[in-house]
């Protein structure tokens, strides 16, 4: 576990990452979704349909996002790991580095709405939710986008 | 093991990570002109997140819908020029 001086820390929420930039995003959004289409899932009911779109929605943003960041590489552990596929690791095991002290019920509720944000400090857990919140409005309005326009085609 | 394995953080490196989360909310989701408390924010934060999550839900639920009846071939030239132009 490395520690990171505040000082470093703004600097690098100062420095946007390159691939980050909302062209960028919807390009790779774009062709995870022809992909979706391509692939056996365009003719899986809706609702799979709809999964798939989702799980590609979070694995572009975090792809996007970069591995700088604990959240972006948590979503893009999660989304890898499929299912039934070798030895599932008991939940337990995933709570062992969970921070002294336990924090209030609204910290608790924040560690598990961000992902990865079950065991860093606090001050950490503030800055990777600003920035999951921004990355993730940032989708929503990219989807919204996305849906406005194939809707009027 | 109890000490904690990082530095402490002081009360000012909190406020201004509050702060900036502040900001990040959308306007109808922050309360008055002063400084929020911070599990005020936390809060509304932790809402912020929900239903973002709930939107992505139902955006991929209609783009997948879409994806049925629009032929998304044609559509994807629009859609990047719409991007484009946003």
């Amino acid at each position: 576990m490395y520690r990171r001086s505040f000082k470093d820390t703004r600097s690098s929420l100062g420095s946007p990452n390159p691939n980050f930039s909302k062209p960028m995003v919807a390009l790779r959004f774009l062709r995870a979704l022809s992909l979706v289409r391509r692939s056996g899932l365009g003719a899986c009911s809706p609702s799979y349909r709809a999964r798939g779109i989702r799980r590609a929605a979070y694995a572009c943003m975090a792809a996007s996002a970069g591995p700088r960041r604990a959240w972006s590489r948590a979503l893009l552990r999660k989304i890898r790991r499929r299912p039934g596929r070798g030895l599932r690791r008991p939940r337990a095991v995933i709570w062992r580095h969970r921070p002294v002290g336990g924090g209030d019920r609204l910290e608790v509720a924040l560690r598990r709405l961000v992902p990865g944000g079950g065991c860093m400090e606090y001050c950490r857990l503030l800055e990777e939710a600003a920035d999951y919140v921004k990355c993730l409005a940032m989708q929503v309005r990219l989807m919204q986008t996305i849906v406005d326009s194939a809707s009027h085609v | 093991m109890s000490s904690r394995r990082n530095r402490v953080v002081s009360e000012e490196e909190i406020n201004e990570l509050i702060s900036k989360l502040q900001s990040l909310l959308p306007e109808t989701r922050r309360r008055g002109a002063g400084r929020a408390s911070a599990a005020k924010l936390l809060k509304e934060t932790c809402n912020y997140i929900r239903s973002l999550n709930r939107e992505v839900d139902d955006l991929s639920d209609r783009l997948s819908a879409l994806m049925e009846t629009v032929d998304t071939n044609s559509a994807e030239a629009e859609i990047i020029r719409s991007l484009l132009r946003s």
